[in-house]
């Protein structure tokens, strides 16, 4: 399969011996689709998460990113898998510095990978900053000056400005009011079509992972519980636990209909 | 008949808003954090009252409370019964809560004392309310443990807070709420730091026991499902203001507020309609 994008294969990550926070996960992101890991808190999505992003070394098993191993890597092509693969974390508040502006915040990883010059790199913030809806003004602000909302943005548009293959997001909205992350949900759906981006997604709302996947894994205690199309997954779960989990969730819409704008993100 | 036309018949409401207005002054002026905020809560009714940040769910609530900050400048009248809680000295009030009114916070783990044990702390009300000696308080806490579905409660009196998983100590935080047998129990966003399965038989914890005890339950909370779930009748706030109100079937059937829509279609779900995919 030559448009696997990630592919993960025995996957393991022990932190105590005995218990581990995953265990044995294989699954694998075709390019161009976005694959939703659903859990509750202690089911190991967001350490299968931190292993893709090299934050965290499994205990065992491999993760390749388009057929390089991302733990193998060394040299320019650990610098690759870096550039190519970029994370959006559920409080920027905590992922950015409070003492770098907007501005110097957007142009760190450009720097970093040495992509254009100053001029260009300007001209890039401003646009990146235009596409995900805020002010051109906004370079000069600090983190603390932007409300949540216009916070994830900013974290959008650092994923994004560097065109990575992968965007890997953990609970991006989940410290969101619903309209703000209604807002935040169709910005990343539109900017992940332009760009043709490959996506994991990581949330314990399923009515979110409902939204944004086209693909859904359902982990408990650490091990997959069953993958599959969100369509199939949501409307056949095949996993007594899947099904637990979606009798749990209180949805205002199992009891009453649903508003016809629902889909529209308005 | 739904409770509230059947209370509206027959006598008084649990507790009754009117006119609430909390400011908070500022170096120029102040801020207005709650305006003009009139609300009912029957006798055995779950009222919701469901917002955004920001929307003055929480200082309503901490106002009934009266525990608001200090600076907060609060006019308008809140009855709870026949008591006008707004004039109350806080020697009176703090015999008034836990007493008939009761509070559940988001956070367990953060309002149980990390250094008592369970048992101890769920019936520390009846020491201090009731004058019980702390041996009858404890055994008394199995019998309110037990009521909350709390597994084995004769062991689990003697374990510390941390022993507890995060829905073990909201059973505990609602087991303790119990204690005194208020006549309503204020819950601030009690489920929101759970997960689903464990929020799902914390809510149904709730509804069991408004229908053992008939106590009333006025709920805060940002999510439309657990509404839609738990609550007979619905206020929905936004900056300040409460901008509809009405049974939880009229509010997600016939929404007339703007808002209230907005909220409706922001709100993601596993049931979209099928016109909408």
């Amino acid at each position: 399969m030559n448009d696997t994008v990630i592919n993960l294969v025995g996957v393991t990550k022990s932190f105590v011996r005995g218990v581990n926070a995953v265990d044995d996960v294989t699954l694998s992101v075709a390019r161009g689709e976005t694959l939703g890991i659903v859990g509750e808190s202690g089911s190991g999505k967001s350490t299968l998460l931190r292993m893709i992003l090299r934050l965290m070394r499994p205990s065992a098993g491999a993760i390749t990113l388009d057929g390089r191993d991302v733990w193998a890597a060394h040299g320019r092509d650990l610098k690759g898998v870096r550039r190519n693969m970029q994370a959006i974390f559920q409080d920027p508040a905590s992922s950015f510095n409070p003492r770098q502006s907007i501005g110097k915040i957007l142009a760190a990883p450009l720097e970093v990978h040495d992509i254009g010059d100053r001029a260009s790199r300007t001209k890039l913030i401003g646009e990146t900053l235009e596409r995900v809806g805020l002010p051109a003004t906004t370079v000069s602000r600090y983190p603390h000056q932007l409300s949540g909302g216009q916070r994830q943005r900013v974290a959008i548009a650092r994923a994004v400005i560097m065109r990575p293959a992968v965007v890997l997001a953990d609970e991006p909205t989940s410290a969101l009011d619903v309209s703000v992350q209604a807002q935040v949900l169709k910005l990343f759906r539109e900017i992940k079509a332009e760009l043709g981006l490959t996506s994991v997604f990581v949330s314990h709302n399923l009515a979110v992972i409902r939204q944004v996947s086209d693909r859904v894994a359902v982990m408990r205690h650490g091990k997959l519980i069953e993958i599959g199309t969100a369509e199939r997954v949501f409307s056949a779960p095949e996993s007594d636990y899947t099904k637990a989990l979606i009798d749990a969730v209180p949805d205002p819409f199992r009891r009453f209909r649903a508003p016809v704008e629902l889909e529209s993100g308005s | 008949m739904d409770i509230r036309s059947r209370a509206l018949e027959d006598g008084r409401p649990t507790l009754s808003i009117r006119d609430l207005t909390v400011d908070f002054p500022k170096r120029t002026g102040s801020f207005r954090a709650v305006d003009g905020v009139s609300l009912d809560v029957w006798p055995g009714e779950i009222v919701g009252v469901i917002g955004e940040s920001g929307s003055g769910k929480t200082m309503t609530a901490l106002s009934t409370l009266r525990m608001l900050p200090k600076r907060a400048v609060v006019s308008g009248s809140i009855e709870l019964g026949k008591r006008r809680i707004l004039d109350l000295s806080p020697a009176e009030m703090r015999k008034l809560r836990g007493d008939r009114l009761s509070f559940i916070p988001q956070d367990a783990m953060r309002a149980l004392n990390p250094t008592m044990r369970i048992g101890r702390q769920v019936g520390e009300p009846l020491v201090l309310h009731r004058g019980l000696p702390v041996r009858a308080a404890v055994s008394r806490a199995v019998d309110l443990l037990k009521a909350v579905h709390v597994r084995e409660p004769e062991r689990r009196v003697e374990d510390y807070p941390h022993g507890f998983s995060g829905g073990m100590q909201q059973r505990a935080m609602i087991a303790m709420g119990l204690a005194l047998e208020p006549e309503l129990i204020i819950a601030d966003e009690p489920t929101t730091a759970l997960d689903v399965t464990v929020q799902a038989q914390v809510l149904k914890l709730l509804k069991e026991i408004r229908d053992r005890e008939a106590t009333s339950i006025l709920f805060i909370t940002h999510d439309l499902g657990v509404v839609a779930e738990l609550c007979d009748w619905v206020y929905v706030m936004y900056r300040g203001k409460i901008v509809e109100q009405g049974s939880v079937e009229r509010i997600f059937t016939d929404p007339r507020d703007d808002y209230t829509k907005m909220l409706l279609a922001a709100t993601p779900t596993l049931f979209p309609r099928e016109a909408a995919i």
